[in-house]
């Protein structure tokens, strides 16, 4: 450790280097970060307070909110159940095709929302495989609230299981054979011995699968047919508005989800320095382990 | 050698094979677990993906290829790889850099920077497109003062460009970050001592250490862009033939209840984005061969 001072003098760049180089990257990050959150609020609230709380207070927006939370309500636990399953089964047994698997899981990530709206459009549509059998049965699910969901789940779908994946692969599964030898039954081990290694990846991911949840734009817009007051989830509704010029509704709206961003930005923050605390604790503890750790090294 | 301490386990590579054999005897849950995901993929995700390819065989190929090949597409092509190359490469430079200088240097509000960098990732892309248009349209924050010079940055594909910054900004810095994190000093100190410049020592030994991570996080934002939707429409003006980017194309197609023709074209976009998966993740085992052989 003492000789980190002298390292710092060694490996470091001229005083005027380091200058310019944050000064550039805080420029950058404050005319294509700061500046348009900045604008989100200041459009809002350009004629007043009273003006945007009016707008929140549209029936429109009522329902446009309250479609968004069902929507997230009912994409992000499904994926959080998938999230947990897809981890145990990669992360604590080897099989054939583990690395495709895993590659399919992200497949999400990379498809475009627009092209993953289509495909239920092309499953559920009233041209689609089953949509005469939709018809018939007189059940709606494009241009209606569970094609809404299906695209949310689709595009969220990677989010949780991406995070858990790695996390149980540095684990290891020493802890929970060590359960499993003591008597424990899988689901105890499950409840009392995995979860609790987990949480923090868990938060995490369900965090940022239910901002994108909040906020999908693109997969929604194909699947749910604008109706208002019955499909028009908040980033819908924000498009409508900002087309009809009615910009200062547009962006009182818009501003709930940006809200909601620095919000996911926040507890993201949290913890990752909590899980980052943990992990030193961790490593400060002198258990048998690093021990053996040394050994092999 | 700091890194494999503080996880306190093995490596992972090395928790895989000897004790695996005897963990499926002993671990509960392995049929139900894997049969669950290899259903709700299924259902989510495989059969509405191969309803698309499906549908796309019924139209024959003449018909796939006028609907994938018109001016009008292949113009939108060229505008969607364009700006989303353009974007990466920035991406990749101020990326790089914000990287650096957050992993680097001491200065007040880190802390914010560093999570605001995600901020791409949590603000939704119409908040991210109305509100980039508000800023840069010719009475906006910023346009205002570059509309008179005759600098036009919104309604064309120069607004296409920016909007794929602002959502591919968090790959690079992302991906680049933990790599420069885990850097050793001791090859940098090692340099210096046998008489490099700062300039050499970055050039010659901190910059193929990241090369690896820099090229999956542009290929990641290249990705990103491609497919993006939400934020570029308020931003493009989207004017066919010239800012009318290819998800709007598709858009445009189902609209018009041409079916066929949006499906040939989704179909190009999916080739295109299992491409760029399998590439990113060649790049990120390359990347792992990598740190693991240092």
């Amino acid at each position: 450790m003492s000789d980190l001072s002298t390292r710092r003098v060694l490996t470091t760049e001229a005083p005027w280097v380091r200058a310019t180089l944050i000064g550039i990257a805080l420029a950058f990050i404050a005319l294509f970060l700061v500046l348009p959150l900045a604008a989100v609020f200041t459009e809002a609230l350009r004629k007043g307070l009273d003006a945007y709380i009016a707008a929140l207070k549209e029936p429109e927006a009522g329902s446009a909110i309250r479609l968004t939370l069902v929507t997230a309500a009912i994409a992000v636990p499904l994926n959080l159940i998938f999230g947990v399953a897809a981890a145990w089964a990669i992360a604590k047994y080897e099989f054939r095709g583990k690395a495709f698997l895993t590659t399919l899981i992200d497949l999400p990530f990379s498809v475009s929302p627009v092209v993953a709206g289509l495909i239920y459009v092309l499953m559920f549509g009233s041209q689609g495989w089953l949509g005469p059998w939709l018809a018939a049965h007189d059940m709606k699910i494009i241009f209606a609230v569970p094609g809404i969901v299906l695209a949310t789940v689709f595009v969220t779908f990677p989010f949780i299981a991406r995070e858990l994946i790695p996390l149980m692969q540095a684990q290891g599964n020493d802890e929970e054979q060590a359960a499993i030898v003591l008597g424990a039954n899988g689901w105890q081990t499950f409840w009392r011995v995995t979860l609790p290694n987990i949480k923090w990846g868990l938060i995490y991911g369900v965090i940022l699968c239910n901002a994108r949840a909040m906020g999908e734009f693109g997969a929604v817009s194909v699947v749910s047919g604008h109706i208002r007051g019955q499909t028009n989830t908040m980033p819908l509704h924000v498009e409508i508005l900002y087309n009809e010029y009615q910009s200062v509704a547009a962006f009182a709206v818009a501003s709930l989800l940006a809200l909601l961003a620095l919000v996911t930005l926040v507890i993201k923050s949290v913890v990752e320095w909590r899980h980052e605390r943990e992990m030193k604790a961790v490593a400060e503890l002198p258990p048998e382990r690093p021990q053996i750790l040394k050994e092999a090294l | 050698m700091a890194a494999t301490a503080s996880l306190g386990v093995p490596m992972p590579g090395a928790a895989g094979h000897a004790p695996a054999g005897g963990s499926r005897k002993v671990l509960p849950g392995f049929n139900l677990t894997l049969g669950y995901t290899m259903l709700y993929l299924s259902l989510i995700v495989l059969i509405p993906l191969s309803a698309l390819v499906f549908k796309s065989f019924t139209l024959g190929w003449p018909a796939f290829w006028a609907a994938i090949s018109s001016p009008r597409v292949v113009a939108s092509y060229r505008l969607t790889f364009g700006a989303s190359f353009i974007a990466a490469l920035v991406n990749a430079v101020f990326g790089l850099l914000v990287a650096w200088v957050l992993v680097r240097y001491r200065f007040p509000g880190k802390k914010i920077v560093d999570a605001l960098v995600d901020l791409p990732f949590a603000l939704p892309t119409a908040v991210a497109g109305i509100s980039l248009t508000a800023l840069l349209a010719g009475n906006g924050w910023i346009g205002q003062y570059l509309e008179p010079l005759g600098i036009k940055l919104a309604f064309n594909p120069n607004g296409v460009v920016i909007a794929l910054i602002f959502i591919g900004l968090p790959f690079v810095v992302r991906t680049v970050q933990p790599v420069l994190e885990d850097n050793e000093l001791e090859l940098e100190e090692a340099a210096m001592c046998l008489g490099a410049t700062r300039w050499q020592t970055f050039t010659k030994v901190i910059f193929p250490a990241i090369a690896p991570a820099l090229l999956t996080g542009f290929a990641m934002a290249f990705a990103r862009a491609i497919g993006e939707y939400g934020s570029v429409i308020f931003i493009a003006g989207n004017v066919p033939m010239v800012s009318e980017i290819t998800p709007l194309v598709i858009i445009g197609k189902l609209e018009q209840y041409d079916y066929a023709g949006a499906t040939a074209v989704a179909v190009v976009m999916l080739a295109l984005s299992f491409t760029l998966l399998l590439v990113i993740n060649a790049l990120q085992a390359w990347q792992r061969q990598r740190s693991g052989a240092q």
